[in-house]
């Protein structure tokens, strides 16, 4: 058992909901128990979608488990097949059907429908939502591809890609789309298909007509196209197309696997406008800010090549709830000569911000709140999603338009330039108390009061037995801006511990300073 | 929880007006309704030294951050302790594992007074045991941390009953009144704390002070009961708490839903005939509040008057809420679902509610055709199943809203309203009607 305050990722269930509902012409027939339909809110209620999941549950309760269960089912499947008419059908269990065995995948198959069916085994127990989402893509393009179709020979046409992964309830993946295929059209290359979003079975069916794959999310497309590579040899990309120097490598990239080349349009540094933004003189107070990054995979490894190479940022905390893809972030904490957080545990990486005491975190909705508590700024940059993760102005976080999206998203928490040096000097403006936000964000920030970080740890060190704080040193704390002062407080204290001194005093403040002074 | 209710018919027969003895559309199908565990989202807010630890899935957790208005931004005053297939394999002894993160919260949040643990759809079909877990708990951590269980599964419950089997559970920890303590008057299911003032005011300057709510704001300030107490309901969804209350001693007083001018006035005035208050008394005490109420209804009623509405089921409170915009708004319901009909509770609600289809249980599909053919004014349906109709022009509110919104008594009559009319006036302000929708997905 696991104490969860949030939870990162849903059942795997619903990863194979996020398919179906990105899909045209797909029903999923669900055994679940009465209350499960609460996911069809995080489709029509978050992501604004205007029709309902084309889910359909089985909501048994307790008066059926002494019956038929398995015949709830049945009717439910035969019932849906009826209504919706599609062109394929997945049959699933959620958790709790899961523990009754009815076998959906056998059920199904005895009513001999005319149309394919997938049977989901998604072990709600273990999995979740991401690899619920690419187990069912799998599965679906294993069934439904026709191997008998392939490209015609490259001489003459233009090349043709796949573009996997982009999926209902994705974290800007509607844009991301429209961006990649902006991109992808300006180097002559057609789309064969666009999969699970707006695709039908019928289009999986000629999912070989192309001559690669372009897998924009991991983990969702990886296991399909790494079944697409080795039974139709249909190669795959691997850079994800998220800040201005993995678009320029993807592109390259694109351009090897489609024997082209990438036209210099593309590869100026004027295809976004974010590096010369982030060479400006404007943004030198960027440099060295400590940013604290977590969330999926795909988003925390990109997020962290964009801080260090794009904003000159330091990333002193890196990590994912994404085990599917722990191995390339471990790799990249190596690089930077960090631990990283491998975890789905909230409270976990609550512990974890407030041990790094960073400037600024790069995270989740989640990792908003933590931040929220400490008084750090914070930019959103991965699922899971909210109902703000879907603007309603185009905000892509791929390709170029991508990269200048990022850059304004990472900088908007920031307390700016020269403001941030007037809050330095003048401590005492009563306007630039501790819950002054940044005047840019003043309309929409917490009125309320933020405690100091150490005030409210969780099981962060008390100082009970720990040096205590004249009061002058104590005075002298407070003019350190908030959003430092943490840091400067358990400095002092590490200090004082060190050198055998029991009570901090103004001295003790500065020369701990100069001491941890980079 | 199903078979014991109907036990409850038996044990205590009741007259019921004919207008209850009405023919109800019973359906069976997919039901697009939440649990029992989203009651959680108020009840944490309402008893504030408590906390709610689901033994469930990825799923339960999930839908509790989803379910709650999308997400909380406070930490909230519940959790879930998943199972993984380490419990399930019995590789783990679910006891120790449910012990360790007992362990781990209350160390984290020394604030929690009150425990509950709550069961879900996967522990019930596994068949832990939390009421010993809750016993031996509450053993370990008492006096600091009083520990109980109640299950808010989708198996056993149908969102509000979750409200309905944690005050159950409760219920044996109200401390007996003596034999000759004067008679007190218990107000039953959630409520906001600015209404339970309000009608703590009121009934005090009715002469009635004898008044306590349930839940209480803190656990540790548990009503008591006995032979003199008066039970009476602010929410319709309390079968088993009602039940559980009358077998420690408690009578109901029958009466419906403080809900409206009408329902609140007849609520108090059953509560003070019950405690034998003084009726004039009364009538002077609640009068200026009714007369305010009146005026702020009345300028809302054009807004609603004769529009036609359609209750999907969900939260049990469709009747009351039915019968208030029936009779004092001047609204035509074209369907009043509920999830669950209790028709000794709601005797009083039925003998007000117009002649209207009523519909018990729900085949989501054909009901969602109903709506189609009968093209509403107002649809109120669950989270899930409201922006869809939006889209193809039909204007909506979402049932959950009812539930922890302040729209009990005189003072709430007109919020009330304006719940209902402000999807209709919005439509009136927009320049765009919403109607071709469904291509842009």
């Amino acid at each position: 058992m696991q104490l969860t305050v949030w939870t990162y990722e849903a059942p795997p269930h619903v990863g194979a909901m996020r398919v179906a509902t990105a899909m045209k012409g797909v029903h999923y027939v669900l055994h679940a128990p009465q209350g499960d339909t609460y996911a069809d809110l995080l489709f029509t209620m978050i992501a604004r979608q205007k029709t309902r999941p084309p889910v359909t549950y089985t909501t048994f309760q307790a008066r059926d488990l002494g019956g038929d269960t398995a015949d709830l089912f049945q009717q439910a499947v035969s019932d849906a097949y009826e209504r919706f008419a599609p062109e394929a059908m997945l049959v699933g269990a959620s958790c709790t059907a899961e523990l009754i065995q009815d076998d959906p995948g056998g059920l199904a198959e005895g009513l001999a429908l005319p149309v394919p069916v997938v049977p989901l085994e998604l072990p709600a127990y273990q999995k979740k939502e991401n690899w619920g989402a690419g187990e069912t893509f799998y599965q679906i393009v294993r069934r439904l591809a026709d191997r008998d179709i392939r490209p015609s020979p490259r001489e003459g046409r233009a090349p043709r890609c796949n573009i996997l992964g982009p999926c209902a309830m994705g974290f800007r993946h509607r844009d991301d789309v429209t961006e990649i295929t902006r991109l992808l059209g300006l180097m002559g290359i057609e789309i064969n298909l666009v999969a699970p979003e707006g695709a039908s079975p019928r289009d999986i069916v000629s999912i070989g007509n192309a001559d690669f794959n372009v897998v924009l999310y991991p983990e969702i497309a990886q296991s399909a196209a790494k079944w697409l590579e080795r039974e139709f040899n249909q190669p795959m990309t691997t850079t994800v197309p998220i800040g201005h120097g993995a678009t320029t490598d993807f592109l390259e990239e694109v351009a090897g696997l489609a024997k082209t080349v990438v036209p210099l349009s593309l590869r100026s540094e004027a295809a976004s406008r974010m590096p010369w933004y982030s060479t400006s003189v404007d943004s030198h107070y960027l440099t060295g800010k400590r940013v604290f990054i977590f969330g999926d995979g795909t988003h925390v490894l990109a997020a962290e090549r964009i801080a260090r190479e794009e904003m000159g940022f330091d990333v002193v905390g890196i990590g994912t709830y994404s085990r599917e893809l722990a191995k390339p972030i471990r790799k990249a904490a190596a690089a930077l000569g960090i631990e990283p957080l491998i975890s789905d545990d909230y409270l976990e990486v609550e512990a974890a911000i407030q041990e790094c005491q960073p400037e600024l975190v790069l995270g989740t909705q989640m990792e908003r709140h933590i931040a929220k508590r400490l008084g750090i700024g914070c930019a959103v940059i991965s699922a899971p999603v909210h109902v703000q993760d879907f603007p309603a102005r185009y905000s892509p976080v791929m390709g170029f338009e991508g990269a200048n999206v990022l850059f304004d998203t990472l900088v908007h928490p920031l307390v700016m330039g020269l403001e941030e040096h007037l809050l330095g000097m003048f401590r005492e403006d009563f306007e630039f108390n501790d819950t002054a936000q940044p005047s840019h964000l003043a309309a929409h920030s917490p009125a309320a009061h933020m405690p100091e970080p150490s005030a409210i740890s969780v099981g962060a060190p008390s100082n009970d037995d720990g040096p205590a704080w004249d009061n002058d040193a104590e005075k002298e704390l407070k003019k350190i801006p908030f959003f430092v002062r943490g840091k400067a407080r358990r400095n002092t204290e590490m200090f004082a511990v060190e050198h055998a001194i029991t009570t901090i005093t103004v001295e003790t403040l500065y020369d701990a300073k100069a001491h941890y002074s980079r | 929880m199903t078979q014991a209710r109907s036990a409850s018919f038996v044990g205590n027969p009741v007259v019921v007006p004919t207008a209850s003895d009405r023919p109800v559309l019973k359906e069976r199908g997919q039901r697009e309704v939440f649990c029992g565990l989203t009651g959680i989202v108020w009840l944490h807010r309402k008893i504030q030294d408590a906390f709610f630890l689901i033994i469930g899935s990825r799923t339960c957790a999930h839908l509790m951050q989803s379910a709650a208005g999308v997400m909380i931004f406070a930490e909230p005053r519940f959790g879930t302790a998943i199972i993984d297939e380490r419990d399930l394999a019995g590789l783990a002894d679910a006891n120790e594992e449910l012990d360790r993160v007992v362990e781990r919260l209350l160390s984290r949040r020394r604030d929690i007074k009150m425990l509950f643990l709550v069961g879900s759809c996967p522990s019930e079909v596994i068949k832990l045991d939390l009421s010993r877990a809750a016993e031996r708990l509450s053993r370990e951590y008492a006096p600091d941390v009083r520990v109980l269980n109640y299950s808010g599964s989708g198996i056993e419950t149908t969102f509000t009953e979750g409200e309905d089997a944690c005050l159950e559970a409760l219920v044996p920890d109200l401390p007996a009144a003596a034999d000759d303590a004067p008679a007190n008057l218990l107000v039953v299911g959630t409520l906001a704390d600015i209404v339970e003032d309000q009608f703590r005011r009121l009934f005090a300057a009715a002469g009635i002070d004898q008044v306590d709510f349930f839940p209480p704001r803190r656990a540790r300030e548990l009503p008591e009961i006995g032979n003199h107490t008066r039970v009476i309901l602010a929410q319709p969804f309390l079968t088993a708490t009602v039940r559980a209350l009358e077998s420690r001693g408690a009578s109901l007083v029958p009466a419906p839903i403080p809900l409206g001018i009408e329902g609140t006035d007849a609520w108090l005035r059953a509560a003070a005939g019950a405690m034998g208050a003084d009726l004039n008394q009364l009538e002077a005490a609640i009068a200026p509040a009714r007369k305010r109420s009146e005026a702020a209804v009345a300028r809302i009623r054009p807004e609603l008057e004769g529009k036609r509405v359609f209750f999907m089921p969900d939260s049990q409170l469709e009747i009351p809420l039915a019968r208030f915009l029936a009779r004092e708004m001047g609204v035509h319901l074209i369907e009043v679902g509920t999830p669950y009909l209790n028709r000794r509770l709601m005797a009083e609600e039925l003998a007000l509610l117009p002649d209207v289809q009523l519909s018990e249980g729900q085949d989501v599909e054909r009901q969602l055709d109903r709506v189609e053919a009968a093209n509403p004014d107002l649809t109120i349906c669950g989270m899930g199943l409201a922006n869809p109709l939006e889209a193809r022009g039909m204007p909506t509110k979402w049932s959950i809203e009812f539930v922890f919104t302040p729209i009990q008594g005189f003072d709430q009559a007109g919020d009330l309203a304006a719940l209902f009319a402000r999807p209709l006036g919005r439509r009136g302000r927009l320049a765009f009607g919403g109607e071709e929708a469904v291509a842009c997905n």
